[in-house]
């Protein structure tokens, strides 16, 4: 891990006054650690904004949830009225790493960890990430890569509370000198084609402050396949949002993580929900559809029998409904 | 990564080792350097931050005098902000109970409370632990009163090599901490990111339980 110099920031104005261009803002630490520890970044200045008072609160009013970016995950999976009202969130985090990492990782930090790709977290090869002319996942072990929009730059984005959230219409609130935007996080995270070098439109010197989630009725559900149960980074996950009328749904929203670079819209799955009853059949037909465009790579076109089935599964839950061939 | 680390060693070899192939030691040892700055000595526990818009006081990237509440006792080290709670615990306090194995929180052999949060201690700097109380394998016994866990853990032979323990005894003890009557899924949970190449997990489930029905022993 490269020197670099401390800065313990008292407040947000202080962090955003404290910052240069090779500063990073470091909330819980775990991913920046990690790309440090890796030789894939190297601040010389960590401003440290995990003391700074009144980021790391959940509140609830009738308008929704405001999350702050110091909350951490462990506080996401046990806070109550998360685990209420807004079930795939609370869900999400508690199937994020390991419950060590889950009391360290923040809100804010899992939105922005830089992505899982090998080639990518790896000094040895010069990607097109990091300002190279290859993405080595096009021809090489794609395995864990995305089966959406991957010619670019082939990452999945690995913020397991992303998923969630953009079902949820969450929006990020972003502070800078200059003031406050909020961004719904669906716009908040972009496609390689957009830029390659980056994963969401947060410029330097700016901090997410909040993210906030509005009150719904939608009935939530989200479901992680990974290798093995313990932790582990999903190899696809969902999160399925249906605001219901009677037995028909009149809104749905699925997203799936491990699908694409950013949490990716399965927009003619919700297609297939969207004023229609909630069945077996419907259900299926909408896992097909969240599929029927993939371009999978050489080595991940397994991933498309894994979403047909955890789409289909985790409608039919958020809708209160068994799947079939699930245990109870 | 264990191979480089024999048990018993009390050098982490994580971040020592820069680049060019010296060891942060030796270089120290070479140049004669233990600067702690005169900024660094303001470090102290409840680190005082300047207030209002301005912006606040950096230190490093030299030493900086630290001071860490651990096992009960206030310790002072001279740590780089780059350290981590691991190293600044092993290298620098002798306290080698806490081991470091894959170095990224992949593995939790390192796990330390803060106050009663187990966290990974080698992806905390120690920098930034604050005035959380730190607590470390060494501090669970009482002189030779054993922790209930520690006891339970030798009554149900629930170590092998012994590497992934210091860990998962304190992944345990925090969860009795906050849990004194956990249920048989509450245990896994707790221990679910200790890596045990060993697989003694059901022996470490007995022991829990045991050690919550006051049977550790």
């Amino acid at each position: 891990m490269n020197r670099f110099d401390w800065v313990n920031a008292n407040s947000v104005d202080q962090a955003l006054a404290s910052v240069t261009d090779e500063s990073s803002f470091k909330a819980g630490g775990v991913d920046l650690l990690d790309l440090m520890k890796d030789g894939i970044a190297s601040p010389s200045r960590l401003v440290n904004i995990r003391q700074i008072s009144g980021l790391d609160q959940i509140s609830e009013d009738d308008k929704g949830l405001r999350i702050g970016p110091l909350v951490t995950l462990t506080q996401i999976e046990e806070h109550p009225a998360v685990q209420k009202t807004y079930a795939a969130l609370s869900e999400a985090a508690s199937r994020i790493a390991t419950p060590q990492i889950r009391n360290m990782a923040t809100v804010g930090g899992n939105l922005v960890q830089r992505p899982r790709c090998w080639y990518f977290r790896s000094e040895d090869f010069h990607c097109r990430k990091k300002g190279g002319t290859h993405c080595f996942a096009q021809d090489g072990e794609n395995d864990y890569h995305a089966i959406f929009d991957n010619r670019v730059c082939a990452i999945i984005h690995p913020s397991g509370i992303a998923v969630p959230l953009v079902a949820m219409n969450g929006r990020a609130e972003i502070t800078a000198k200059k003031g406050k935007r909020e961004v719904a996080l669906e716009e908040f995270f972009t496609s390689p084609t957009h830029d390659v070098h980056r994963e969401n439109i947060l410029e330097p010197g700016e901090l997410i402050t909040a993210i906030v989630v509005p009150a719904s009725e939608a009935r939530t559900a989200y479901y992680k396949q990974g290798e093995k149960e313990s932790f582990d980074w999903p190899i696809a996950d969902v999160a399925v949002s249906l605001a219901m009328q009677g037995s028909r749904c009149s809104k749905a929203s699925i997203v799936l993580g491990g699908a694409a670079p950013y949490p990716y819209r399965a927009k003619a799955a919700e297609a297939k929900l969207n004023n229609s009853e909630i069945t077996e059949d419907s259900a299926r037909a909408a896992a097909d559809a969240a599929m029927a465009n993939a371009t999978p790579l050489e080595k991940n076109a397994y991933k498309i029998p894994i979403f047909e089935a955890i789409v289909r599964r985790t409608i039919l839950r958020a809708a209160g409904m068994k799947a079939e061939g699930v245990a109870a | 990564m264990s191979e480089k680390l024999p048990p018993g060693s009390d050098s982490s070899p994580s971040q020592d080792k820069q680049k060019h192939g010296t060891t942060r030691r030796t270089f120290l040892k070479s140049a004669g350097i233990v600067s702690a700055s005169v900024a660094g000595a303001e470090m102290l526990t409840g680190v005082p931050r300047a207030e209002g818009q301005e912006q606040a006081g950096a230190v490093g990237p030299g030493k900086v005098a630290l001071k860490l509440r651990v096992n009960g006792e206030v310790r002072t080290v001279n740590v780089e902000p780059r350290t981590t709670l691991a190293e600044a615990l092993r290298d620098e306090l002798h306290l080698t109970g806490t081991k470091v194995v894959c170095d990224r929180g992949s593995c939790s052999a390192c796990t330390v409370m803060l106050d009663k949060t187990p966290v990974c201690s080698c992806m905390t700097l120690a920098v930034d632990v604050g005035d959380r109380n730190v607590t470390t394998i060494e501090g669970l016994a009482h002189g030779e009163d054993l922790h209930p866990i520690q006891a339970a853990f030798i009554e149900h032979d629930a170590l092998q090599c012994g590497f992934c323990t210091s860990g998962m005894v304190i992944s345990c003890a925090s969860l009795l901490e906050r849990n004194p009557k956990p249920s048989a899924d509450d245990v896994r949970t707790a221990i679910s990111g200790n890596i045990c190449r060993c697989a003694t997990y059901p022996r470490v489930l007995e022991a829990v339980v045991a050690a919550s029905q006051g049977k550790g022993a």
